[in-house]
């Protein structure tokens, strides 16, 4: 059919502009709660945008987005294979406890040695966390949405026990840990950060994000592991009946998202933290993972750039109260964008009404008539 | 059909020179169609031909680009359903509407409840239902939920439901293809009654035998366009095949006599369980040799569905032996059986045969991805992927071309199923196993298939076939196994069997 296109079967086939229009929308939304407190607009979304897009703010963002990119992949890939990690947060606290542990127990080792271990370490504790999720789902069938959120608490309380270990424990009276040795810090060096004026915790756990990118999107499009595990994603029944594994997929899949939620905690560690507090509540990064994920449309570049934009947000944001505009404000901006999001089932429903109007037609019936035409 | 109760002296529907367009393309193309009070008019065409597009028309879920439409003589102008209803026409649809919750009462009555007052008044709807479906022959539990009855019990609820609402014109779309032999008997008496009582029924098939057995007239249409309406009496199923698919069909598949060689595939006192504990399968036996076809003939639910889903690998049994080149695959995984000569059509094309969302070359290496020269080193290497599919499109005729990078779900029903059949046969195990291969296709892509297993067992193959269409089991096994209460009753050599003495032994009547 050579019709022409209408706005909404353009929106609707194309998922990046959907999100364009998403993110516009969250945008527009937290302009008018502005316009209701009586804030102006103009100076606090040119604030906004100034704080992120000097060379140091830049920096800024680049340090918050680490943990959002590499706990997006985890969610991303999760999705991507058929279960939802919404356990990443567990993860996330696990793998980042893991990292301090070997980082202060094994601070005497050379920092080529200890940062890798110190990767390693939070990488599996995270995957042991999505696989014993996935055990549960596989052997007994226990759904793994409900036992996810149960294990983030378990990380949660675990993480707070195992800070309050005499050998863990901060020596001076900070609720926290010790801080990790030196030689597992991935910050750059003092001398490079002033020299460049970036920001005080520039770090290069960036490069890791951008290699974990790059691996994530390899395993799922080049490799037959990839092939695999999305096949079972898909279609678990047609994957066993072409005889893949399902259930050893399915354990895969976790592992690996969990590893690499695991490795986002290691990162944000190593990088900013450089000690881990007694939590009150749950930091969220986890589920900062899947508004990256949904934001990113799980593909792997996607992830990467949206979590650059959430690091964006969430810097920016924190700037917002110097303007006068309370820092909640990115709260409502995110949500409009997720909600607009993953209601993209609106704009389907937009087109077909329109449809309906002109003729009233069952969408399926042109397609199949076409078929008829070319045999 | 008799035409005893045709009345040709009073159309009831008058479609005259239809045309419908969806932008350049034209659906409908100047179609006629009379029916008169008291008739069974057939609509046949090919998948696609544009038979739902006009009866949607009837039925006011589209508006014609030219042509008129006369219900009982009057023209009439249809903007929606409702319009419909109200000229007399009602119409059950392929796939049912029914509120699973609710019962057969609650549904019939649906959006025209029988009130008292505000409140429902159900003791009343109830009498009416009981009172239609005594009438028409209709017999249905008026108290039992959707869910709980067999998907030809939903289709009586929606025949009442129609007639309930005062529908003198039935249009049924596509009533039998997820019928069992026994319902659509069931079915066409059910329509004779009706006709008796002066409704006029419009149904949408390409199912041959049907038409011979239920309708007075039937009208053929082709890639939109109307080729004919004829009196069924006078023309027979090869005549109405070849104006459907505009050549010469053949029904009798070729199929040179050779002796069959070792045997493939040995069951042993096969034992296993349904879905709900209960035994299915009850001691079964069962070999396929080399060079032959063994058809399972039997109605549902006597334990084939379970004896294929063991043999593939995809149910555990409780005891038993499954010999495959001798090597015993009874409780092991699919990939075992695969490995070990096993492939396989599935009875479900959509759940267990691909995967919707992956592109067609993808889900032509569903078994064989691991290997090379489809991958490396765990890494898939995308050209032969594709060259591989581009062989399969062209070979095995899969419409349309050049759609290797397309998701499968996005292609029609008999193209979904040469897929999986061009993966399948490619494999070029020693066993394969075929369940219902041609449910939904229409006569041209029957063919096809047809051609496809009989060469496999020309090749020297052995092909188990489980299949609800006695017509198929008769005209390609070589052996037919009746299986009845999961066991296989009686064998006999495909050449020697009749319709009439395998439906006896379905019914577990006689044993050979």
């Amino acid at each position: 059919m050579t019709k022409k296109k209408s706005f909404l079967d353009f929106v609707s086939e194309n998922r990046f502009i959907h999100i364009l229009l998403s993110i516009l929308l969250g945008f527009l939304v937290g302009a008018i709660f502005l316009a209701i407190m009586g804030l102006s607009v103009g100076e606090a979304y040119g604030r906004l945008i100034s704080s992120v897009t000097s060379l140091k703010g830049f920096s800024y963002v680049v340090v918050y987005a680490i943990p959002y990119i590499v706990v997006g992949l985890s969610v991303a890939f999760s999705f991507k294979t058929g279960v939802f990690n919404i356990g990443a947060e567990g993860q996330f606290v696990v793998g980042s406890m893991a990292a301090a542990v070997v980082g202060i127990l094994a601070g005497n080792l050379p920092k080529p040695l200890l940062i890798p271990l110190c990767f390693l370490a939070a990488m599996a504790a995270g995957a042991i966390w999505g696989v014993i999720v996935g055990f549960l789902k596989t052997r007994w069938g226990i759904n793994e949405v409900l036992s996810m959120i149960m294990f983030n608490w378990i990380a949660f309380y675990l993480s707070n026990f195992i800070a309050g270990i005499p050998a863990i424990h901060s020596d001076g009276t900070a609720e926290a840990t010790k801080n990790i040795s030196s030689n597992a810090s991935t910050l750059l060096s003092k001398d490079l950060i002033n020299r460049l004026g970036l920001a005080p915790t520039a770090n290069w756990g960036i490069l890791v994000a951008v290699v974990m990118t790059l691996l994530v999107w390899f395993i799922i499009e080049k490799t037959t592991l990839g092939y695999e595990l999305k096949a079972v994603g898909y279609n678990k029944f047609a994957a066993e009946y072409g005889g893949i594994h399902v259930n050893r997929s399915i354990l895969t899949a976790l592992a690996i998202s969990g590893a690499l939620a695991g490795l986002g905690g290691a990162l944000q560690l190593m990088g900013m933290g450089s000690r881990i507090s007694v939590f009150s509540s749950q930091e969220g990064f986890g589920f900062a993972g899947i508004v990256v994920a949904l934001i990113g449309c799980s593909n792997p570049f996607g992830v990467f750039i949206a979590g650059i934009f959430y690091g964006a947000l969430m810097y920016g944001g924190s700037k917002l109260n110097l303007v006068g505009a309370p820092t909640q404000l990115i709260n409502v901006i995110v949500g409009t964008v997720v909600f607009f999001i993953a209601i993209s089932v609106i704009f389907e429903n937009l087109k077909y009404l329109k449809k309906k109007a002109k003729a009233p037609v069952k969408p399926a019936a042109p397609a199949a008539e076409k078929e008829g035409e070319q045999k | 059909m008799s035409k005893q109760y045709v009345d040709m002296s009073t159309p009831v529907i008058e479609m005259r020179n239809i045309v419908k367009k969806f932008g350049d393309f034209v659906a409908n193309d100047g179609i006629n169609l009379t029916v008169h009070k008291g008739e069974i008019h057939a609509i046949l065409g090919e998948n696609g031909a544009g038979k739902s597009t006009l009866m949607n028309q009837l039925y006011g879920l589209l508006k014609p680009t030219s042509g008129d439409i006369l219900v009982n003589g009057k023209k009439i102008e249809m903007n929606n359903p409702r319009d419909a209803i109200d000229a007399g026409i009602g119409m059950v649809h392929q796939h049912f509407m029914l509120v699973q919750p609710f019962t057969v009462t609650e549904n019939i009555v649906l959006g025209t409840e029988p009130t008292k007052g505000v409140k429902l008044d159900m003791a009343t709807a109830r009498k009416n239902v009981v009172e239609i479906s005594e009438r028409y022959g209709l017999s249905i539990d008026p108290d039992a939920k959707i869910e709980d009855i067999s998907v030809g019990m939903q289709q009586r609820v929606e025949i009442l439901k129609a007639l309930y609402r005062g529908a003198d014109i039935l249009i049924l779309d596509e009533p039998t293809s997820s019928l069992t032999p026994q319902e659509i008997v069931e079915l066409i008496d059910i329509m004779h009654n009706l006709v008796k009582d002066g409704k006029s029924i419009i149904i949408i098939t390409h199912k041959l035998k049907e038409i011979k057995e239920s309708a007075d007239f039937c009208t053929i249409i082709r890639m939109g366009k109307y080729i004919d309406t004829v009196d069924v009496d006078e023309v027979d199923e090869n005549d109405l095949a070849s104006m459907m698919v505009g050549r010469k069909v053949t029904f009798v598949v070729d199929k040179p006599a050779q002796e069959p060689g070792e045997v493939v595939l040995d069951v042993k006192d096969l034992h296993c369980k349904d879905y709900r504990g209960v035994e299915i399968v009850k001691g079964l036996n069962l070999q396929v040799r080399r060079g032959e076809i063994v058809g399972i003939a039997g109605i549902d639910g006597n334990g084939q569905t379970e004896l294929v889903e063991v043999i593939t690998g995809l149910r555990k049994g409780v005891s038993g032996q499954v010999l495959v080149n001798g090597v015993d695959v009874f409780n092991k995984s699919p990939a075992f059986g695969f490995d070990h000569g096993v492939s396989s059509i599935p009875a479900d094309r959509q759940k267990h045969g691909l995967v919707l969302d992956f592109s067609i070359e993808d889900n032509l290496i569903l078994q064989n991805y691991g290997e090379e020269p489809f991958s490396q080193k765990a890494i898939l290497k995308r050209d032969p992927i594709f060259s591989h599919a581009s062989d399969s499109i062209e070979k095995y005729d899969i419409r349309p071309r050049n759609s290797e990078k397309r998701p499968a779900g996005t292609l029609s029903g008999g193209n979904q199923q040469k897929v999986i059949i061009a993966r399948e046969v490619q494999n070029d195990k020693d066993l394969l196993i075929a369940v219902n291969p041609t449910r939904g296709l229409d006569v041209g892509a029957i063919e096809y298939v047809h051609k496809y297993i009989v060469d496999q067992r020309n090749k020297g193959k052995a092909v188990l076939l489980v299949s609800f269409e006695l017509d198929e089991i008769m005209s390609l096994s070589d052996i037919i196994d009746v299986i009845f209460d999961g066991q296989i009753v009686s064998s006999i050599p495909g050449s020697e069997a009749n319709e009439n003495d395998l439906g006896l032994m379905m019914a577990g009547g006689k044993q050979a």
